[in-house]
């Protein structure tokens, strides 16, 4: 077992943190106090090719890893978790399912100018009653010679309206599961554009607010027939599938943030004086700061281990849940005390802590609460 | 086109700066980087394979860690990488790294030559002109903008107060500045293949056309006497004085010193 990254990845890693210091971190305040989407550091990334980064080369990606992916996530969210998000839904939430489920049209005419970066992904399954309980979908999709009639609404996605591709979820009919009338979700490709394809409100939030979060809209949306993605019916296994997947961004998002934050605390308490002395020669600095490194270790090994059971393995549910929990976790207690470690300074926008305890929260929230993650973790023990 | 790129690893100056006790760069013992003037030099390199099409060769002299700036070279679209390394060429000044360079080069086909102005460890803005001499080709120096025309380059080169255009046949070598643009970043996907490329090592028997007593410390010329990092200044003087009093303070310190 070797725990030291090899060569390319450092050198994968020292390109994301130097991207990130660049590009992303002049922004991050502005990007956060205007609620402006980042575009012109997404077409950086993009020239870059940080918009493809696990897509094999043959579909213009990069050619690399799950892990080289979460360390890019990562790199990101330590200076800007709206960055962060951004490739983590584009790349989880809509290369991933069109690569895995999609027919060889559909990574023809999709995945290819996602993975280049030329278009934007987000991905639409959560619905006003509808988010844990994903049965709870109202949105319907019904075949109307070749085309898909879609109707319905979908709330809270990321790269709402900034995205070109979108892969959504609707309900298609019932089936009979062990004596029980279900709902028969299937997933689809919706291009923007199409016409009765429109956005609702934009969400004011309490972090990652450059993100482009928006309310989607289908009024009598007519789709081809060739954009259902995988078979009728399958849509709940490629939510759950790709939300494995989107679990482990999320949570490298989340280990970027704590990184982030504990960071900043380093430096802020080597220069914050007190009674005479920097905090940082008190113990109880010290103790805060021993448990913050401790934990935001434990999640990194999580988050890379969940990464490398994505390369490596059939299924990576659990990994990817326990990631995602910890992960956020820490994320949130570390913020939280970065905050106060910064005492007063620390609730002021004038630091960048607050802005990271802010957009901390969410990663115990989207792509499966914490509790989702640990119904994930407990069914697959009682099994 | 053939494009030959002469890169450099460099200390990085947010590091420490480590010294060997014969005063050289304890180049090992460093957190590195590519030198900025050569980025520029790729960058110009690889801007001019898009526009034109090129094969562009980066090559340097180094210890074996170097082989990491090829690689980045690579991981930024160069094609191939060479590394000249041998104990025999170890402590080489310009004139000694510029015949080692030459050397190698002998070995290739280009049409273009480019190397960074200075390297930020040295400053001596010597090795690319050098190497343009032991090769017998014309130079253009101080490159701040670089076009391709048939068979010749056009080149503004950086004058104090203005630029010159300069026009040459190929083969030639220019020395780039790093104010000539901004390098693109490596692309992860470059990383990985630059990390399975191989990369070509060479060492003092693959050098054509260069006499041992220009290699290494005993062919350098420059011998270095005293070598030391940048003293840290004190902590200065403090002292707190209305606006007046504070001129007549500095005023009289200055003239004390004889700066007026």
């Amino acid at each position: 077992m070797d725990f030291m990254l090899d060569k390319k990845h450092e050198m994968a890693r020292q390109l994301f943190k130097e991207f990130a210091e660049k590009e992303a971190k002049p922004l991050a305040q502005e990007v956060d106090e205007t609620e402006q989407f980042p575009a012109e550091t997404v077409a950086k990334m993009k020239k870059a090719g940080f918009l493809g980064i696990p897509v094999p080369k043959e579909y213009g990606g990069q050619g690399c890893d799950p892990l080289t992916y979460a360390m890019c996530v990562e790199e990101l969210s330590k200076v800007c978790a709206t960055t962060g998000v951004i490739v983590s839904a584009h790349t989880s939430l809509c290369c991933d399912p069109i690569m895995t489920f999609g027919t060889e049209e559909q990574k023809q005419k999709y995945l290819v100018p996602l993975a280049k970066g030329e278009k934007l992904g987000a991905f639409g399954l959560t619905e006003p009653g509808a988010g844990t309980d994903a049965q709870g979908q109202q949105t319907k999709a019904v075949l109307d010679g070749d085309e898909w009639v879609v109707n319905g609404s979908k709330c809270f996605i990321t790269n709402g309206k900034e995205a070109d591709v979108y892969v959504i979820f609707a309900v298609t009919g019932t089936v009979e599961k062990r004596g029980k009338k279900m709902k028969e979700i299937s997933a689809f490709i919706v291009e923007k554009g199409t016409s009765g394809f429109t956005f609702g409100t934009k969400e004011k939030k309490m972090g990652i607010r450059g993100s482009s979060t928006y309310e989607l809209i289908f009024t009598d949306c007519r789709i081809p027939k060739e954009n259902l993605l995988g078979k009728q019916g399958q849509g709940f296994k490629i939510a759950m599938h790709t939300l494995d997947g989107g679990r482990i961004g999320i949570a490298s998002q989340a280990l970027g943030i704590a990184e982030g934050a504990l960071e900043r605390t380093i430096e802020y308490v080597k220069e914050r004086k007190q009674f005479g002395r920097a905090i940082g020669a008190f113990q109880n600095t010290q103790f805060q700061l021993a448990d913050m490194a401790t934990k935001v270790e434990a999640a990194k090994l999580l988050v890379y281990k969940a990464a490398m059971a994505k390369a490596t393995q059939k299924t990576y549910s659990v990994e990817a849940a326990m990631a995602k929990l910890y992960a956020a976790e820490v994320a949130m207690e570390v913020t939280t005390k970065a905050v106060q470690l910064h005492g007063g300074y620390g609730y002021t926008r004038e630091y960048e802590v607050e802005r990271m305890m802010r957009d901390a929260k969410i990663t115990e929230i989207y792509e499966g609460t914490s509790e989702v993650q640990r119904m994930v973790i407990s069914a697959n023990l009682l099994k | 086109m053939k494009i030959v790129v002469c890169i450099k690893q460099v200390p990085d100056t947010k590091g420490g700066v480590k010294f060997n006790p014969d005063g050289t760069l304890d180049r090992a013992a460093m957190l590195t980087i590519m030198n900025p003037d050569d980025k520029a030099g790729l960058e110009a390199a690889l801007r001019l394979k898009d526009q034109y099409g090129a094969e562009v060769t980066a090559i340097t002299m180094g210890l074996p860690k170097a082989e990491e700036v090829l690689r980045e070279a690579m991981a930024m679209g160069a094609d191939k990488g060479i590394l000249v390394t041998d104990r025999v060429l170890g402590g080489a000044d310009t004139w000694a790294t510029s015949q080692t360079l030459a050397g190698a080069i002998r070995n290739l086909d280009y049409d273009l030559i480019i190397t960074g102005r200075q390297a930020i460890d040295g400053d001596t803005a010597q090795v690319g002109p050098q190497i343009s001499e032991h090769l017998d080709i014309p130079v253009i120096s101080y490159a701040q903008n670089i076009k391709v025309e048939g068979d010749s380059v056009i080149v503004e080169r950086q004058y104090d107060d203005r630029y010159h255009v300069v026009k040459a046949q190929m083969p030639c070598l220019i020395t780039a500045l790093a104010e000539l643009n901004e390098p693109r970043y490596m692309t992860p996907g470059g990383i990985f293949d630059a990390y399975d490329a191989e990369i070509t090592v060479w060492g003092r028997a693959n050098l054509i056309d260069v006499e041992d007593s220009n290699l290494g410390l005993k062919g350098s010329p420059t011998q270095i006497a005293k070598a030391s990092d940048k003293v840290r200044k004190g902590a200065g003087e403090k002292v707190t004085l209305d606006p007046t009093e504070s001129v007549d303070y500095i005023m009289d310190k200055l003239v004390t010193r004889h700066v007026i």
